[in-house]
């Protein structure tokens, strides 16, 4: 293990600004306009178990997720291509892991991540600071005690 | 109507920002988490340029009763930090840290094809089903 770097190489500021804003702006648009949090573990939820009334909205979002690969291409072109390097057995795992920890955690990197923290919720900020370190801890023992 | 244009808008640009930033690549993802390897900073100026817009938006969606659509404005109220709280997020974190990718990023993913991404969010749907069938016996009991 080699002491504390940077990956320059990898590190893209203007893009992860540029992208973070568009996400802060879809944010903002849908609590002043709808007046729901922008959580995705949360929008997915509701969907299974469904109520009338409750359905459209979260549906018509995550439509806008599935969708947004073919307005950037549209837009702006070629897609980048994502790395997944877990076979199938780890994403199923991890799926599982994300699946139950969102619900019972009551959020995600975008709704306690991005609007908790917007909002400065304590609990947000609480959540944030824990799947953050499970992360950070995950990666480490994944990647340099077993890897 | 609105409600639901709206909400498609805001899952576009949602989804748009998350590739536009490298998120919806797990092994971008996996590079900002990796702190003992080669740090890719990226995901903190993410999450900063993210919440640098919603700062100002979400003050003033405090301040109000209605959405600008007039809807009502339902903001979260709990402000405990409990245990289900912080031990649903650790779990998260785990995957997280697993696969690299979080629900937005997958599904983006699973919308440029990704046959892993595809298995993943399956996965991640059955775990909140899980969830789901675990609480309906918690509140039945």
């Amino acid at each position: 293990m080699q002491p504390f770097h940077i990956d320059w190489p990898a590190f893209t500021p203007i893009s992860a600004l540029l992208g973070g804003l568009l996400i802060g702006l879809a944010a903002a648009s849908f609590v002043l306009l709808n007046g729901r949090i922008a959580g995705i573990s949360g929008v997915l939820g509701g969907l299974l178990r469904p109520r009338a009334g409750d359905i459209g909205w979260r549906a018509a979002f995550v439509a806008g997720l599935l969708l947004a690969p073919l307005l950037y291409w549209l837009l702006l072109g070629p897609l980048p291509v994502p790395h997944i390097e877990a076979g199938t057995g780890t994403l199923v795992a991890a799926g599982l892991l994300v699946g139950v920890g969102t619900r019972y955690g009551s959020g995600c990197t975008s709704g306690h991540g991005v609007c908790g923290l917007s909002r400065l919720s304590p609990r947000s900020l609480a959540a944030t600071l824990a799947f953050m370190s499970a992360g950070f801890a995950t990666v480490f023992v994944l990647r340099h005690l077993l890897g | 109507m609105l409600f639901i244009l709206a909400s498609l808008a805001a899952g576009l640009v949602f989804g748009l920002g998350l590739i536009v930033s490298g998120m919806s690549d797990p092994a971008k993802v996996l590079g900002f988490l990796d702190l003992a390897g080669a740090w890719d900073p990226s995901l903190a100026l993410v999450m900063g340029g993210a919440i640098a817009v919603g700062l100002p938006a979400f003050a003033w969606a405090a301040r109000r009763k209605t959405s600008l659509l007039g809807a009502p404005m339902q903001l979260p109220a709990a402000r405990q930090v409990d245990r289900r709280l912080l031990g649903g997020s650790l779990l998260f974190g785990i995957g997280w840290g697993v696969a690299g990718f979080c629900p937005g990023p997958a599904l983006v993913a699973m919308g440029m094809g990704e046959a892993g991404a595809v298995v993943f969010v399956l996965a991640m749907l059955a775990g909140m089903a899980l969830f789901e069938g675990l609480e309906r016996r918690r509140s039945a009991a």
